[in-house]
């Protein structure tokens, strides 16, 4: 049994659990573990703001489908890491957030950098813990990243108040965590399975509504065959892009408030609905008693609370994404009942139907004259990259134009804020990512008001080695809002003019990036070329029709047939 | 509808906040939470009265179960139970209504647990029904304060 400190034994431990990186930011409560961090091969990311670091560390959970993990002081560091602990927990990413605590005598006496972040935190992590005794240290901290990571992912915090990490403790034997009160179910009930495939063979017009539960779970080669094998319509919703290829004749694309006319159409005059890892949030169905309303539905999601908590639920499938749909394409390969000839001759009429309304109301927009028009670079990154690259976003306009201009074929494509909307994530999110893949291209598709709001973490990019790629969609207004203020509020521009924005090839420059600015449409594809092909970090300035807005769109409130088209 | 869910939960800090916690975050409405130690001293037992549809008692009680200190949660008003609370009321005792403040309490099988000049403290145990029966009689003669544990409630046991 080795003695030694509480920190080196928590350094130990994440060595355990195959940590390679860190995010984070130091101050005095965690001095110690940043000490002992000098002594490790971890990598230590430092960020500018504790919201980058936990974002960064989302960012790479997201794309590598591994725990991402962040570093904090207690106090203001730990308050700075709050907002990013939203949004992964709204979009259950799997991070852990170890944060500094004042030592246990002062807990509790507004002691200076004092919070109660475990307070603060409990609605909006999965779960999280004060360590309390040095001997809890390490098995804390391995139950974290072991609650971080299975069942239905999320962010786990660790309060480490300075006194316990200082101590001097036996490290513990590594054990198979066991716990009472927690054991999420996976395997999908074989009663249910075939209930479901026995709806689908019945069915005339399926649809597949694809959520995030299907790249968390990594089932997207598994939604794939089965969508092949029944010949049926694919929708997704924003965090289920990339769960089915965007560019497979069966992709409807993103359905919902800014989803195509097609996957709308298609929902509501579906019989048979087969929701896969998505929770129906209100952006995706609309008017509830219009969504779907001819269609019987299938659910599967590893979160029983996520089922008929929207929407009543006909045929629940509580287990893993991937393991229910091994289950139910196993299922159609037995049986006698089942023939994919036969099934896709079947849905041909319904398939062809669907088709019509792509073609009658595809995703599109009115060039005019040379200026430029949003949807033109994002098809112009599309191409440019193959669809190949790893796709962040702010959020507002910029983030729906992504989602519906890019071309996602692969799962961990697409990083963005879904569930919580959190401007300033696309950029620490993409410094994340290109940590993990340092190969790929990394691009932060972004608003101008939105990019400002994580701004300094280009410093970051720019000291870690992360030479991601900056397209801001540069309207020099808050878009998304301001679109809602032309179409409901009669036009009244309150406060969403971004009057002063600051030049973003100077600032470029400043941060030791590149900074590349387009004006017209004949400049979007140099600029773009010219990114791709430097090595540095690039911020490209595109400036692009002031007052294009995002459709289609459905109105708050609104049934999602009740759509406003380009 | 009224229902009494009984929540086994592990008996740490923080536990019973992240269960208000849910309630409040989720607009879920508490009638009374009583909360204590079971025989297990790392396990708390917590009977809590809620009112709600089904699909709404249906959201809470997956919730509850989802929270990761929680281990058991059982909605006992669907089967045979048995439920109790207990209220201490001080109530007005001047000369002319001390016999029959005595006489109402023994009707009820209370207990006198204080005397002053002027006002008995009582101690009543049963289900709601009886202890709000209680309070009515009691109110005209004047109660002058009221003090109740909320619900605590148990499944009978299969008759076989
Ligand atoms: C942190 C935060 N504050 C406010 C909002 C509300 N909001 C949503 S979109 C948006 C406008 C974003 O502007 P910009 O980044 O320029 O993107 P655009 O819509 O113009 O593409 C705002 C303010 C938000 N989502 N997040
Ligand atoms: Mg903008």
């Amino acid at each position: 049994m080795t003695k030694m400190t509480g920190a080196q034994a928590i350094i130990k431990c994440l060595k355990e659990e195959n940590v390679s990186i860190m995010f984070g930011f130091p101050g005095g409560a965690v001095i110690d573990l940043y000490d002992a961090l000098l002594d490790t091969d971890i990598k230590h990311v430092l960020v500018r703001h504790e919201q980058g670091a936990v974002h960064a560390a989302d960012g790479y959970a997201r794309a590598t489908g591994e725990v991402g993990v962040a570093l904090l002081t207690s106090g203001p560091g730990a308050t700075n890491g709050v907002t990013a602990i939203a949004t992964a927990y709204a979009d259950s990413i799997p991070v852990v957030i170890l944060t500094g605590q004042v030592p246990r005598a002062l807990i509790g006496n507004d002691a200076f950098q004092e919070v109660d972040i475990v307070g603060i935190t409990r609605p909006c992590t999965k779960h999280n813990y004060l360590v309390n005794d040095p001997k809890d240290l390490v098995p804390t901290i391995r139950e974290a990243f072991y609650i971080a990571s299975t069942g239905r992912p999320g962010p786990v915090l660790v309060d480490l108040p300075k006194d316990v990490v200082a101590s001097t403790i036996t490290y513990p034997e590594k054990k198979k965590i066991k716990m009472q009160t927690y054991q999420p179910n996976y395997a999908p009930h074989p009663g249910q399975v075939e209930k479901a495939c026995k709806a689908i063979l019945k069915a005339k017009r399926p649809v597949l509504y694809v959520g995030g539960g299907v790249i968390l779970s990594n089932a997207n080669k598994e939604l794939t065959e089965l969508a092949e094998k029944i010949h049926a319509p694919v929708t997704m919703t924003l965090m289920g892009l990339g769960g089915f290829p965007g560019t497979n004749p069966l992709s409807l694309g993103m359905l919902g408030m800014h989803g195509s006319y097609a996957a709308n159409m298609a929902v509501a005059k579906s019989d048979l609905l087969v929701a896969v890892g998505a929770r129906f949030d209100d952006r995706v169905t609309g008017r509830l008693d219009a969504f779907a309303p001819h269609a019987d539905i299938i659910h599967i999601d590893i979160d029983p609370t996520s089922i008929s908590k929207n929407v009543k639920v006909d045929i629940p499938i509580v287990a893993d994404c991937k393991a229910a749909l091994e289950s139910m394409n196993a299922w159609f390969d037995k049986s006698a009942d089942f023939d994919s000839k036969a099934s896709a001759e079947k849905h041909q009429p319904w398939v062809d139907e669907v088709a019509e309304w792509q073609k009658k109301h595809p995703l599109t927009y009115h060039q005019k004259g040379d200026i430029i028009k949003p949807q033109y670079v994002v098809e112009m990154i599309n191409e440019l990259t193959g669809g190949d690259a790893i796709i962040t976003t702010e959020v507002g306009q910029n983030q729906m134009w992504a989602a519906q201009f890019y071309k996602f074929n692969k799962p961990r494509h697409l990083l963005t804020s879904g569930g919580l909307g959190t401007m300033g994530y696309g950029l620490p999110a993409a410094i994340g990512a290109k940590m993990a893949f340092p190969d790929a291209t990394v691009i932060d598709i972004a608003g101008d008001g939105s990019i400002q709001m994580n701004i300094q973490e280009l410093a970051t990019a720019k000291q870690w080695g992360a030479p991601v790629k900056i397209a801001i969609l540069n309207n020099n207004y808050l878009g998304m809002v301001r679109q809602w203020q032309e179409l409901f509020y009669n036009r009244r521009y309150s406060a969403t003019p971004m009057e002063i924005t600051p030049d973003f090839v100077e600032l470029a420059k400043a941060y030791g990036a590149v900074g590349l600015r387009a004006r017209t449409r004949d400049e979007v594809v140099p600029v773009i070329k010219e990114a791709l092909a430097t090595d540095n970090l690039v911020i490209m300035d595109f400036v692009i029709d002031r007052e294009e807005g995002v459709f289609p769109m459905v109105p708050a409130g609104k049934a999602t047939t009740e759509m406003l088209l380009v | 509808m009224k229902h009494t869910l009984s929540v086994l939960l592990l008996n740490k800090p923080g536990a019973l906040s992240r269960v208000t916690g849910l309630f409040s975050g989720r607009g879920f409405n508490i009638e009374s939470l009583s909360v204590a130690e079971t025989l297990d001293p790392k396990v708390s037992c917590l009977t809590l009265v809620t009112r709600g549809q089904e699909t709404i008692i249906e959201q809470i009680t997956k919730q509850l179960h989802k929270l990761i200190d929680v281990i058991k949660v059982t909605d006992i008003s669907e089967g045979e139970f048995v439920e109790r609370e207990m209220v201490l009321i001080r109530v007005k005792a001047e000369s002319h209504t001390r016999a029959e403040v005595l006489r109402i309490i023994d009707i009820f099988r209370g207990k006198v647990v204080d005397v002053s000049p002027t006002s008995y403290a009582v101690e009543i145990t049963g289900p709601e029904s009886k202890i709000k029966a209680v309070i009515d009689i009691l109110r005209p003669i004047g109660i002058k304060e009221i003090i109740r544990t909320g619900t605590i409630a148990m499944a009978r046991a299969p008759k076989k």
